[in-house]
């Protein structure tokens, strides 16, 4: 029973740590709007808890470079299980324009695994929203629940 | 016999009461800012999927730390409810933010350290308020029992008015609310990421949120002592305090530590010198 009642409380409860990841702010300025008075994300229990110790989602945007894939590495690292990973915007996908660029690596699926695409350039905030959605609803079914 | 039943009251009916308590927090928090809000059961969801989380120390110190402060603050809302000494409940609740403070020293992080070393200064501006007023508290009953407090036949807030303000300060600080939230935030407002809770994760966080119910169930019980007459009177009391809480929350902004240690201990031992005056003329 505790354990049925531990999944609703991760179904209920994502807190979110964004990470931006060279990305030009676009998305992570649609990331900030997901928890305006507008779009209100607390009403799901998300929270933007800006630290990856207590975040169980991260939300990464832009291109992973050379140099701050070991940082992304990092902070996924310290995230305790069970986490999940979610690209917003071309660049965070695949790399989008800077793709073929020198000093770049590329998606965020190059370094770390990436559970939900969330396109866009910018992605919008109801996009983003129903990538968290989308997580929610993959975390479900691994942890064997119906509802 | 109503004893050991009070107690057992205290340690499962506490948490939970805090938990609606925090959840309706967070409800009216948001109204006040054209929000939705989350659930009123939020905090509970918040606290189950972190007892499912992997356990992650930075060492096992942490851990202990967690447990300690945990049962420090049940041990107190124990005491409180059972009517014993209300110097004893204050030792019981330092010894466990004291290991809350030495459990996030106990990791070389900036932010920890940094959070910690603010908690300490919260602590020293709300343990003299807290001392103060239980000393007037002492002075209307004659006794630090919290069950003398039941045997007077008029509300201490008649004879306490400005204690009750100064129990207002120490109630800010230690909900961990705006515009004394430095060392870290009650809601997801980031300071030094999230200060003295930085290196607490998974079960541990947990537990200390739990110890936060019992501790704000606590506050608001010695808050409900200064209507101890009826028990509408201590519902009242308490809701609108809490309501006061919540509004400063919203309309303040964050204190530097300096302005919280004078103007804390400042008007605390001011207004605790007109009141004990104003005891003695009466």
């Amino acid at each position: 029973m505790l354990g049925n009642l531990i999944n609703q409380g991760r179904i209920k409860s994502p807190w979110v740590v964004h990470f931006d990841c060279g990305s030009c702010n676009g998305c992570d300025i649609e990331v900030l709007a997901c928890l305006t008075p507008l779009y209100d994300i607390e009403r799901f229990g998300i929270l933007n808890i800006g630290n990856p110790k207590h975040a169980d989602v991260l939300l990464v945007t832009g291109t992973v470079n050379q140099r701050n894939k070991h940082v992304l590495k990092n902070i996924y690292d310290q995230m305790p299980t069970p986490k999940a990973v979610i690209a917003i915007g071309a660049c965070g996908c695949s790399g989008g324009v800077f793709r073929e660029a020198y000093n770049v690596v590329g998606g965020v699926d190059k370094v770390i695994p990436v559970d939900v695409y969330v396109p866009g350039c910018p992605a919008r905030p109801e996009a983003i929203i129903d990538g968290v959605v989308a997580a929610l609803e993959k975390v479900k079914k691994l942890l064997g629940m119906t509802a | 016999m109503t004893k050991i039943l009070l107690a057992v009251l205290a340690l499962v009916a506490a948490p939970i009461l805090g938990a609606l308590i925090t959840g309706v927090d967070r409800r009216i928090t948001a109204w006040l800012q054209s929000r939705y809000g989350p659930p009123i059961l939020q905090p509970l969801y918040d606290v189950l999927k972190l007892l499912g989380k992997q356990p992650m120390l930075v060492n096992t110190w942490q851990a202990l730390c967690a447990y300690v402060y945990l049962v420090g603050a049940a041990l107190s809302v124990v005491l409180l409810f059972t009517g014993s000494d209300l110097l004893l409940i204050f030792f019981v609740l330092t010894v466990g933010a004291v290991f809350l403070v030495m459990g996030a020293l106990a990791s070389p992080s900036p932010y920890s350290q940094i959070g910690g070393q603010r908690e300490l200064l919260q602590m020293l501006a709300y343990e003299p308020l807290l001392i103060l007023v239980f000393a007037s508290i002492a002075m209307v009953t004659g006794s630090f029992k919290v069950s003398s407090v039941f045997e007077l036949s008029r509300p201490m807030l008649y004879d306490l008015p400005l204690m009750f303000i100064v129990l207002g300060y120490a109630l800010t600080i230690k909900l961990r609310k705006s515009p004394f939230d430095i060392s870290a935030s009650a809601h997801a407002h980031q300071e030094l990421v999230r200060g003295v809770y930085t290196e607490y994760s998974g079960p541990y966080l947990a537990m200390i949120e739990i110890a936060h119910w019992y501790e704000v169930i606590l506050v608001l019980g010695i808050c409900a002592l200064f209507w101890s007459t009826s028990f509408v009177g201590m519902i009242v009391l308490v809701a609108l305090t809490y309501l006061a809480e919540i509004l400063v929350d919203n309309v303040t902004a964050r204190l530097t530590w300096r302005v919280m240690l004078k103007s804390a201990v400042g008007m605390g031992l001011v207004l605790t010198v007109v009141n004990m005056l104003w005891l003695y003329a009466q």
